[in-house]
C-alpha cells in the first residue's frame, strides 16, 4: 500500500484524480445533502434519481455535497455536464427530479425550477478560477449567475469554500480544490513559530464567540510548560437556529482536520480532539470517513507527509448541554467529568485538558487556517475591519425571506445582511429587532441596522458576535415575550452551579413571565436591571455574564414595550395571551360559519349569514379563527 | 511569598493562597458558604464575590477560587461587592427561607427579607458533601445530577448506593443541615441519599453504634493504629484508651492525667 502522500508530486497526482471526479467526462447531478437540504426532503430527492437514472439507463455521476447556503430553496440539486453551464434546481421534489432525468435523457435542459447557473468555479486556496467550457446558445441566457444573486454577490466563502462544491465523503476533491497545499507547506517550508506568526499576523479570531486572538493563544500554547500538548475543535455548536459548523462539519470535514493539524504542528501538540455534540449524526459520520482517508493518505496520524511529525485526531460525542461549548466545561466533560466550568485563573493554554497545555478553537476557526497559510495572512487581513478580520458565518433564520447561511467580510452592515443578503421580511411585514450572538446575544433595534458587524460593534450595542447566529423579528413579535424565551432557554442551560446564574436567571424569568401575563408591577423593571447586573458580574462562565443580555437590550431599546404590559397591561405586537381579547367585527363578518366550525374550543356562536360572537370565557386565545376568516372580521386587540 | 493589597493594607502571602485564605489570615472575614478548608476550593455560592483590580481592571469574582497574585488589589467591602453579595443573599433567602444558617448569615449581611417567591429549599448546592465524600472520605458516592434549576446532590439512580458507608462525613459539613442521618437501634437511615445501612454492636458494651460499611473501609485502609479500636463504640473506645494510659508509669512525666 503506497498510498501515503510523502511529496508534493503526489498531492498533484491526486488533485488531477480530484479533478477528474469533480468534472467528469458525462454528467454529474449533486445533491445537497446537508442536514438542512436532508430536513427538505433531499433523501428522498437523491433516491428517486438514483431510480430514474437506472430506468433510463443514463450514464451519469450522482453525488451528495454539502450545504451551497441558500437553505430557503432547498432541496437544491445541480447539474454540471460538459457543454453545459453548472446548472442549479431549487426546491426540487419527486416529480422535478423526474422530469429532470427525462430531459437529461433526451439531452435536453430542463429549464423549470432552475435558480442559477454557475459559469466557473473559484478554488479559493489556489487562487484559480475554473470556467466552465459551454456553448454560450444553451438558452440559458436569461437565468442568473449565482454569484450575482442578492443573496450570494456580497458574500466571500473563506470557511465555507467547499460546501456545496465537492462530495464531503471524497479526500480527492478536496485536494483538487486546493485542499492538504496548505498542511504540505507549512509542514515543509515553515517552522512552527512562522506559522503562529502568520496566524497572529493575520488578524484571525476565534469565531466561537469569545473573539480571542488565534494566533496569540497558539503563541501562549506552544510556550507554555508541559511536554505533552492538546489541540480540541469545539464542535459544540448549541444556539439554537445557528448551524454554521454543522454545515462545515457536514460539506467540507477535511478542511477543519486540516486546520487543526497545522495548528498541532504549530502548537507541538501530542493529540487532537472534536469535541462534537450528539445531535450532530451526520456530521460525526462524515469526520469519521475523514479522519480514516487522512490516515490513509499519510495526512494523520503517524509520520504526516513523511516528515515525522505525528497527530492523530479522535472524535469526542457531547451529550447536548449547551453549557458544554464552554471551554471549560467542554474540557470536563472531555475527561469524563460533569460538565461545569471552572475558574479560569489559570488559563486552558496552560492547564487545560487533563491539565495540560490545551489550546481550543471552534469549528470555523479551524476553518479559516489553511485560507490563511495559503494565501498569506497580508491577503487575509485586508479582508474585514480594523481589529475583526477574514469573514464571519452566519445563519439568518426568523422573519426573513432568504432563510440560510451566509458567509460575509466583517464589516458588512446589518441591513446589508437582512435587507440584501436576506431579501427582507416576508409579508410585507415591517422589521422590528434581529437578535445577534444565540440566545444570551442582545436585541438590535432598527436604528441601528447600519451598524457595521464586528466584534467590538456588537459588542458597544450590548449584543454580541457569537458564534453567528442572527435571529430576524418582525412587527409581530413581542419583545418581552422574547427576552423570556431566551431567558427559558438559558434557566435550563445553565449548569447551576453559581447561585447568581442559577438563581438569578430563574427570577429573572419568573419576573418576566408575569409581566407577559399582565401581573407586571411598578419596579419591575429596576428589579430586572438589578439582577442582570449581579448575574453579569458574579457568575464564573459566559454564560452566566451574558445571559442578561436579551433582558437588558430589549429594555433599553423598547421600554415603552415592557411598559405597556405593566402598566397599561397591554402587549403592542398582541403577542401575550393573556392580554389580548379576540372579537368580531359585525360590520365585516358574513356569517359564514368558517371560524365557528374551526374554532376548537366552541367558542364562537351565530347563524348563518348573521354576525357571530366570540364568547370571551371560553376563548383560548387560540388565534384560529383570526387566521381563518377570509374577510378580515377578526379583530385582535 | 506574594505581595498585594487588600482592604488598603499592603500584605505579604504565600503562593498558592487564595483571596479568601489570604483574607482571613490578616483578620478580614469574608462570608463564604461553599469553602471549607479540608476541602478544595468550588466557587459555587459566589457569597465571597469581592472586587479584584489587577493591571487596572476592576471585576468581581469568588474569592475562595481566585490564586493570590502579586500586584492585585483586592477590596471586600466596597459598595459593587455589598450590593452584589446582598442580592446573592437575597435568592438564596428565598430558596431556603427556612433555614437558621441563613437566615442569620442573610440578617448579619443587613438582608432582611426577600422581594422574591419564596421556596422551600434546605440545600443550597454548595457541594461541600460531594467535595468531602470524594476528597477526604475518597468514596464519591454522591454528586450533582442535571443541571440548572433540576441540579441536585444525589446518589447515583436515585438508589441506594453501595459506595456509601453511611460515615456522615457529608452531614458534617452542610452548612444548612440539609442532610440528615438517623441512628435507630441497628440501622443508620440516610434518607436523602436512599440509604439504610446495618450498625456494628460494640464489641464491650454491646451497644450499636457506627454502621458496618464504615468499619470494613476503615479495616480495609488498613491504618494500623486504629485497628483494634474500630469495633469499639466512642464511649469504650474512651475507656480503653484511659486504661492503657494509666498502665504507662507516668513519675518522670512532667504532665498530670488526674484529669482521665
Amino acid at each position: 500500500m503506497s498510498k501515503k502522500i510523502t511529496s508534493l508530486k503526489d498531492l498533484d497526482e491526486l488533485r488531477e484524480e480530484g479533478l477528474k471526479s469533480l468534472y467528469p467526462d458525462k454528467t454529474k447531478i449533486m445533491v445537497g445533502m446537508a442536514t438542512c437540504g436532508l430536513a427538505s426532503g433531499a433523501k428522498e430527492v437523491f433516491d428517486i434519481l438514483c431510480q430514474e437514472i437506472k430506468k433510463t439507463g443514463l450514464d451519469v455521476k450522482l453525488n451528495s455535497t454539502g450545504c451551497l447556503g441558500y437553505c430557503q430553496k432547498e432541496p437544491l440539486v445541480d447539474v454540471i455536464k460538459p457543454g453545459w453551464p453548472r446548472i442549479i434546481y431549487q426546491e426540487v421534489d419527486g416529480e422535478k427530479a423526474q422530469k429532470l432525468i427525462e430531459n437529461l435523457a433526451q439531452g435536453k435542459i430542463w429549464k423549470e425550477s432552475i435558480l442559477a447557473k454557475m459559469e466557473e468555479d473559484e478554488f479559493l486556496i489556489l487562487d484559480e478560477k475554473k470556467k466552465y467550457l459551454f456553448d454560450p446558445n444553451t438558452g440559458l441566457n436569461g437565468v442568473p449567475s449565482y454569484f450575482e444573486l442578492p443573496f450570494y454577490h456580497k458574500q466571500l466563502r473563506i470557511a465555507t469554500r467547499n460546501c456545496g462544491f465537492i462530495d464531503p465523503a471524497s479526500l480527492v476533491e478536496y485536494i483538487a480544490r486546493g485542499g492538504y497545499y496548505s498542511l504540505y507547506k507549512a509542514l515543509t517550508e515553515y517552522k512552527p513559530e512562522e506559522v503562529i506568526e502568520e496566524i497572529i499576523r493575520s488578524g484571525l479570531r476565534g469565531r466561537g464567540g469569545g473573539g480571542f486572538p488565534t494566533g496569540r493563544k497558539w503563541y501562549y500554547c506552544r510556550h507554555a510548560k508541559g511536554d505533552i500538548k492538546y489541540v480540541i475543535c469545539n464542535a459544540d455548536e448549541g444556539d439554537p437556529g445557528a448551524y454554521m459548523d454543522r454545515s462545515i462539519l457536514e460539506g467540507d470535514p477535511h478542511s477543519v482536520l486540516e486546520g487543526m493539524i497545522i495548528g498541532a504542528y504549530a502548537i507541538g501538540a501530542k493529540e487532537g480532539y472534536i469535541y462534537v455534540r450528539s445531535e450532530y449524526p451526520l456530521a460525526v459520520v462524515r469526520l469519521k470517513e475523514a479522519i480514516k482517508q487522512a490516515e490513509e493518505y499519510g495526512l494523520l496520524g503517524e509520520n504526516i507527509l513523511g516528515t515525522g511529525f505525528n497527530f492523530p485526531i479522535y472524535i469526542n460525542r457531547g451529550g447536548g448541554a449547551f453549557v458544554c461549548g464552554e471551554s471549560t466545561a467542554l474540557m470536563a466533560s472531555l475527561e469524563g467529568r460533569v460538565g461545569e466550568p471552572r475558574a479560569k485563573h489559570i488559563h486552558t493554554v496552560e492547564s487545560g485538558l487533563w491539565e495540560r497545555p490545551t489550546n481550543l478553537n471552534n469549528v470555523e476557526t479551524w476553518a479559516n487556517v489553511p485560507v490563511i497559510i495559503a494565501r498569506g495572512a497580508d491577503w487575509y487581513s485586508k479582508i474585514g475591519t480594523e481589529k475583526s478580520k477574514g469573514t464571519k458565518v452566519f445563519s439568518i433564520v426568523g422573519k426573513i425571506n432568504n432563510t440560510g447561511l451566509v458567509e460575509v467580510p466583517m464589516g458588512i452592515t446589518l441591513r446589508e445582511i437582512i435587507y440584501e443578503i436576506g431579501g427582507g421580511i416576508p409579508g410585507g411585514k415591517k422589521f422590528k429587532a434581529v437578535q445577534t450572538g444565540g440566545p444570551s446575544g442582545g436585541c438590535v433595534p432598527e436604528s441601528m441596522l447600519d451598524l457595521p458587524v464586528d466584534f467590538e460593534e456588537l459588542t458597544k450595542v450590548g449584543s454580541m458576535m457569537g458564534s453567528g447566529g442572527m435571529i430576524v423579528m418582525d412587527e409581530d413579535t413581542c419583545m418581552v415575550d422574547i427576552a423570556r424565551y431566551f431567558l427559558s432557554f438559558l434557566q435550563d442551560e445553565s449548569c447551576g452551579k453559581c447561585t447568581s446564574c442559577r438563581e438569578g436567571i430563574k427570577r429573572m424569568l419568573q419576573i418576566l413571565t408575569r409581566i407577559t401575563q399582565g401581573k407586571g408591577e411598578e419596579g419591575d423593571i429596576e428589579l430586572l436591571e438589578e439582577l442582570s447586573e449581579v448575574v453579569k458580574d458574579t457568575s464564573l462562565c459566559a454564560l452566566g455574564g451574558t445571559a442578561p443580555n436579551p433582558v437588558l437590550t430589549t429594555i433599553r431599546y423598547f421600554r415603552d414595550e415592557y411598559e405597556a404590559h405593566i402598566k397599561d397591561k397591554k402587549c403592542p405586537a398582541r403577542v401575550c395571551r393573556d392580554l389580548i381579547t379576540y372579537t368580531i367585527d359585525e360590520e365585516k363578518c358574513t356569517g359564514c360559519m368558517r371560524c365557528l366550525k374551526e374554532c376548537p374550543q366552541k367558542a364562537i356562536v351565530g347563524e348563518k349569514k348573521k354576525p357571530h360572537r366570540i364568547l370571551q370565557e371560553k376563548c383560548i386565545k387560540c388565534g384560529i379563527c383570526y387566521e381563518t376568516c377570509r374577510f378580515d372580521a377578526v379583530k385582535v386587540e | 511569598m506574594v505581595k498585594l493589597v487588600i482592604d488598603g493594607k499592603q500584605v505579604e502571602v504565600e503562593k498558592g493562597l487564595s483571596v479568601l485564605e489570604a483574607a482571613q489570615k490578616i483578620g478580614v472575614e469574608i462570608p463564604t458558604l461553599c469553602y471549607h478548608p479540608a476541602v478544595s476550593a468550588y466557587g459555587a455560592c459566589r457569597i465571597c464575590t469581592v472586587e479584584v483590580i489587577r493591571k487596572g481592571w476592576s471585576r468581581l469574582t469568588a474569592a475562595c477560587t481566585y490564586p493570590v497574585q502579586e500586584g492585585i488589589e483586592v477590596k471586600t467591602n466596597s459598595d459593587k461587592v455589598k450590593k452584589a453579595r446582598k442580592l446573592i443573599m437575597e435568592m438564596l433567602l428565598a430558596r431556603c427561607p427556612n433555614v437558621k444558617a441563613i437566615q442569620d448569615l442573610a440578617k448579619k449581611m443587613g438582608v432582611e427579607k426577600t422581594r422574591f417567591p419564596e421556596e422551600n429549599e434546605e440545600c443550597i448546592l454548595c457541594g461541600l458533601c460531594v467535595r468531602v465524600c470524594q476528597e477526604v472520605i475518597g468514596v464519591s458516592a454522591i454528586g450533582f445530577v442535571n443541571r440548572g434549576i433540576e441540579r441536585k446532590v444525589t446518589v447515583p439512580f436515585e438508589v441506594q448506593s453501595d459506595k456509601c458507608i453511611g460515615c456522615g462525613a457529608c452531614a458534617i459539613v452542610c452548612p444548612t443541615g440539609a442532610i440528615k442521618i438517623e441512628d435507630i437501634e441497628d440501622k443508620r437511615r440516610i434518607d436523602i441519599w436512599h440509604t439504610e445501612l446495618e450498625r456494628a454492636k460494640c464489641k464491650v458494651c454491646g451497644r450499636y453504634f457506627s454502621p458496618m460499611a464504615t468499619i470494613d473501609y476503615l479495616e480495609k485502609k488498613g491504618i494500623e493504629k486504629i485497628q483494634e479500636f474500630l469495633n469499639l463504640c466512642p464511649d469504650c473506645k474512651r475507656d480503653v484508651l484511659i486504661n492503657k494510659l494509666n498502665k504507662v508509669n507516668y513519675s518522670s512525666s512532667p504532665v498530670k492525667f488526674s484529669n482521665f
